[in-house]
């Protein structure tokens, strides 16, 4: 998800040595985009019909209506909520170690951790949705292959955020566990993990937060959850169905962020 | 210090003690309630776990390509016999990010100055928020399945669909930078007359813009990875020859596609980390 930088006041003033190529840069910009619109096939004719059309799926889309199996949706909805809870928790307890091995101040084999850290990338560089394609096809339709579609990508992201987190903890209190006498992995859970066990948590809840919108399509490959049911409505042109699932699925991903915003709020007070 | 006061103290102890392990008990208690309904719902259970993974990872073992050392060359050949289509179809994925990105930026540009609540009256910004949270909360792959029946199958629906997305998501980020930009350009383009739009241009943008141009790149680096995955439902790209591949049990394609696809996502993850650099200096 998105995540805003701190703010900064003072920003270096943009050397002139470097705005020579910038007029180039912007052109470049242009002509790619110009080639792109050309590419797509975007004419005013089409997109004149196309927003016609649009105007009129919603008049099609008022009033939305359950359609009379409310629970059956509501159903999908719990399952996509399950999903979401599900996949962050196996991907945090799964990246928790493996964050430990691509951690500079723990594992001190460079080599190891480049690769370790090159794996996370390569989770992380597919899409839930390529992961769930592959997971339907391995252990069949159902939310199971949604959970391992959601876990898959979020362990790469995790194991990153945690070992960067790690990397910066303050080394003196481990020194101060490893200096009365205990082994290394005393010396991790002592002196490691209370500082950046916040932070790992904080980062966990953002995750859940992705995941909550991620569960609601899913389903459209066969993966569980809602987006079964609002794919389908969709292809058979119920639009008002559609429009009360997608509403459905909006006030679901606002209450899962209030939630997450006051479980954040209070482990940042504690 | 008294006998008493040691006591009085000691139970004080005692009680936090109590009340902190009721708290752990009491979270304990709902966080596990969570996860036996999750499971429940999820229909997952330890003994489907077992028998999942190993059935998961059989797949992913199939997927990968067979290459001996002898004939290292014409295995690779072998594997990436799609290579010339499948490039092509990245080339698209990548257009369909960079335009819908461009637009959806443009766009969350416009909307960005009302919604910056320093800058713009209240009953501006609540509404300006709230069309940027719908935009950005209904999920990409949902606005493409509209587009595509609105606008017919094919790329423009996906980059529509990435468009709006990025348009909501920008809006939020580019409304904070305006936030944080300092008033004082801002009352001197108003002192020497300028109009609101143009305090917007002459006093905020030429300071918030190397945070726009940031989110933008970030931004970019997101849709192509959605636009992987649009094809999926007719949008175009990439997403619809890996779908065939899965839905066709062709194992190796799979791997093949996934490869290029990953190349292509670090390729554009390195470029667009090089111009934030440059773009925001030591802010990087």
């Amino acid at each position: 998800m998105k995540r805003s930088l701190p703010p900064q006041e003072a920003r270096p003033a943009p050397r002139p040595a470097r705005l020579g190529a910038t007029p180039l840069l912007f052109g470049l910009g242009v002509l790619v985009l110009l080639v792109g619109l050309w590419r797509v096939d975007a004419n005013p004719a089409r997109i004149w019909e196309g927003l016609s059309r649009l105007g009129w799926l919603f008049a099609l889309m008022w009033p939305p209506s359950p359609g009379g199996v409310l629970p059956e949706l509501l159903h999908g909805l719990a399952e996509s909520m399950a999903m979401a809870f599900l996949g962050t928790l196996i991907a945090a307890l799964v990246a928790l170690p493996l964050a430990l091995l691509g951690a500079g101040n723990i594992v001190g084999s460079a080599m190891l951790r480049f690769s370790v850290r090159r794996l996370y990338d390569g989770l992380r560089g597919i899409d839930t949705l390529i992961w769930a394609l592959i997971f339907v096809s391995a252990v069949g339709m159902g939310p199971f292959a949604g959970i391992l579609a959601l876990a898959v990508p979020d362990v790469g992201t995790l194991a990153k955020l945690f070992s960067e987190a790690l990397e910066g903890a303050d080394r003196r209190q481990v020194e101060g566990v490893r200096a009365g006498g205990s082994g290394r992995l005393l010396a991790v859970r002592f002196g490691l993990l209370p500082q950046v066990a916040p932070l790992m948590l904080s980062q966990v809840l953002y995750t859940l937060e992705s995941n909550a919108r991620s569960s609601t399509v899913l389903g459209i490959v066969g993966a569980g959850g809602i987006g079964l049911a609002l794919s389908d409505r969709i292809r058979i042109n119920n639009w008002d169905e559609a429009a009360f699932i997608v509403l459905m699925i909006l006030v679901m991903v606002a209450a899962i962020d209030l939630f997450s915003r006051a479980v954040r709020l209070r482990v940042i007070r504690a | 210090m008294t006998a008493g006061a040691v006591l009085a103290a000691e139970g004080r102890w005692r009680a936090a003690r109590t009340r902190r392990w009721r708290a752990v008990a009491l979270g304990g208690a709902c966080f596990a309630a969570a996860v036996l309904a999750s499971a429940w719902i999820g229909e997952v259970s330890p003994a489907r776990l077992v028998r999942g993974l190993p059935l998961a990872w059989d797949y992913i073992h199939r997927t990968l390509p067979e290459i001996g050392l002898a004939s290292v060359g014409a295995d690779i050949a072998h594997w990436m016999w799609g290579f010339g289509d499948w490039v092509a179809l990245l080339g698209d994925t990548l257009l369909i990010a960079y335009v819908g990105t461009v637009l959806g930026a443009a766009a969350a540009l416009l909307l960005s100055f009302p919604a910056a609540s320093t800058l713009a009256p209240g009953w501006v910004v609540g509404p300006v928020r709230r069309l940027l949270e719908f935009m950005r909360t209904v999920p990409t792959l949902v606005l493409a399945l509209v587009f595509v029946y609105a606008f017919g199958l094919g790329p423009f629906a996906g980059v529509l669909a990435i468009a709006v997305h990025s348009a909501g998501a920008l809006g939020k980020l580019f409304a904070e930078e305006h936030e944080n930009v300092s008033l004082g350009p801002v009352e001197a383009v108003r002192a020497a007359g300028g109009s609101w739009p143009a305090q917007m241009r002459f006093g905020v943008l030429p300071q918030s813009l190397p945070g726009v141009l940031s989110y933008g790149l970030l931004r970019f680096e997101i849709n192509v990875r959605e636009a992987s995955v649009l094809g999926i439902v007719g949008a175009g790209g990439i997403g619809e020859e890996l779908y065939l591949a899965v839905r066709q049990f062709e194992y190796q394609d799979i791997s093949a596609i996934l490869v290029l696809i990953l190349a292509t996502v670090a390729v554009i993850d390195v470029i667009c980390g090089r111009l934030r650099r440059r773009v925001i200096g030591v802010r990087a």
